[in-house]
């Protein structure tokens, strides 16, 4: 084990995982967080929290998973270096460690021209390949600057993946170096192209990757022909087939269609030799996560010990 | 070279408001490679602030803007109310330190040092961090051109070969793994970037070269 969390023990333990994930609100509501977190509980093993997404200033990854662990779930904090040199980092994870808090999500960050303070300026002092080995390294007691760490965060630590990105081809070999680094887990981004997502693994199960670390499929149920279509054209890296856009035209009653979509997508990811879980992205829509996890077949979540 | 562009006039004329007595000074380097600050662009911006009504406008071309060997001639120069300044941002400041008393303006926004690549257009190569990797990357920089300076392969938002932070913009990462497949040198991709040390970049402070080698 390495850090001995929840979401380790059952990846470990080899059950198909379930993660969740929700951004925390744009003020100090600590209420809302509470609120979205009953949607969590008990139907997902943990449930990540977003760092500033879309560059958007939001109450802190870390701090919205100290209160979701109060409220009994197991957060996975989000982190990117768009907003803070290693320093910064290193001292929030040392924090996020003493809090009690044992998964890591290492990201580049979505840049700041997206979001609410375009006239930012932005970090970037390292990369998210560069964080996880920093992550790794500190869980073996060793700070990036090469100083030695007395009593060392204990991390699972995560990465993203996109196989829908361009170039496809270093794809795979990226996500080989975040094995390399140190990487445990990857949770990939929103998967609608099946059939792109499954060469993808292939290239992945080529390398033996899928071995050595826990892949999660990113799936996105959505309720909007219009949130699909913005998703589609406006999202860089987002795939979706119009066949989507179709059934969500036609549907009589959107929602019930987007709940059918979601499934049907677990149902085909859990199919993919390789895919050790899913990771629900309920953008918005939080409240929907008993009802997906229950009819994907993934309910009730594998009890594991010292829960 | 480095690349500028001229602030817009109003934003000129604003600065040289209650000044009666201008010298423009130009510089034939970058500056007049790109079009910003040459000789001709002095001339034109001359004229403009004339017809703005600033009763006398004088103009002067150096050599080098940023090379003090270069700005003798202007200091036998008649009485100013203040210089303006159509260099990058180093001629501004040297101007600056050669005219303690005189407010020296800046004329040009000063962008990046990058190259023409037509008639018109111009891009970024290099944010001369003070540690070159290009040996590593294909020649290409992802310093100077990934939106997020990535120096271990390109983000998921990398689409069609354009960056997804503007769509005109090619994705450098894109660039490279094309220039590296085409030379069958994919397996440099596989290595892992380390952090890089940015103390040679301006993080460390500003920067100064000593040689001995070449000093008086």
């Amino acid at each position: 084990m390495k850090a001995g969390s929840r979401l380790e023990k059952v990846l470990a333990a080899g059950h198909f995982a379930v993660c969740g994930e929700m951004g925390p609100p744009r003020s100090a509501d600590a209420q809302a967080i509470r609120k979205k977190a009953q949607y969590f509980r008990g139907y997902v093993d943990a449930v990540n929290v977003t760092d500033n997404q879309t560059a958007v200033v939001r109450v802190s990854s870390i701090a919205s998973c100290l209160i979701l662990q109060e409220e009994g779930l197991e957060p996975v904090v989000q982190m990117t270096c768009r907003d803070r040199n290693r320093l910064a980092i290193q001292s929030d994870l040392l924090g996020a460690a003493a809090l009690g808090l044992k998964n890591v999500l290492c990201l580049t960050g979505d840049h700041q021209s997206f979001g609410d303070h375009p006239t930012a300026k932005n970090v970037y002092d390292i990369d998210s390949i560069q964080l996880i080995w920093g992550v790794d390294q500190m869980r073996k007691g060793k700070f990036m600057g090469g100083e030695e760490i007395k009593v060392p965060p204990q991390f699972f630590i995560g990465g993203a993946a996109n196989p829908f990105g361009d170039p496809f081809a270093m794809r795979v070999p990226r996500l080989a170096k975040k094995v390399q680094a140190g990487c445990d887990f990857i949770q990939t981004q929103v998967v609608f192209d099946v059939p792109r997502f499954a060469k993808w693994m292939e290239e992945v199960r080529d390398r033996g990757l899928h071995k050595q670390v826990y892949i999660m499929a990113g799936v996105l149920p959505t309720r909007s022909v219009r949130a699909l279509r913005y998703m589609q054209q406006d999202v860089a890296g987002v795939t979706i087939p119009d066949e989507y856009i179709r059934r969500m035209e036609q549907a009589a009653d959107p929602a019930e269609e987007g709940v059918k979509m979601a499934v049907e997508l677990i149902q085909q990811l859990r199919e993919i030799e390789g895919v050790a879980g899913v990771h629900l992205m309920p953008v918005m829509w939080e409240s929907i996560v008993p009802r997906l996890v229950e009819e994907a077949g993934l309910y009730p979540r594998p009890v594991v010990d010292d829960d | 070279m480095i690349v500028a562009e001229r602030k817009p006039l109003k934003e000129i004329t604003g600065m040289l408001q209650g000044k009666q007595r201008v010298l423009v000074v130009g510089c034939n380097t970058c500056v007049t490679i790109c079009m910003a600050g040459g000789r001709k662009e002095v001339a034109i911006l001359a004229s403009a602030l004339r017809l703005a009504g600033i009763e006398h406008v004088g103009e002067e071309t150096v050599e080098r803007q940023c090379d003090l060997e270069f700005l003798g001639p202007l200091t036998k120069l008649g009485e100013y109310d203040c210089l303006l300044s159509t260099a990058c941002g180093i001629g501004v400041q040297l101007l600056s330190d050669l005219f303690p008393n005189l407010p020296v303006y800046p004329a040009l926004n000063t962008k990046f040092l990058g190259v023409n690549e037509d008639l018109g257009r111009w891009s970024e190569r290099c944010q001369s961090c003070g540690d070159c990797i290009l040996d590593r990357t294909g020649g290409i920089c992802p310093i100077a051109r990934c939106s997020k300076s990535l120096l271990n392969g390109p983000c998921g938002g990398s689409q069609n070969g354009k960056c997804e932070v503007n769509g005109d913009v090619d994705c450098a990462w894109q660039l490279i793994y094309d220039r590296l497949a085409a030379r069958g040198e994919l397996d440099r991709l596989e290595t892992i970037f380390l952090p890089k040390d940015w103390s040679h970049s301006r993080d460390g402070g500003p920067r100064r070269i000593r040689r001995e080698d070449v000093a008086l």
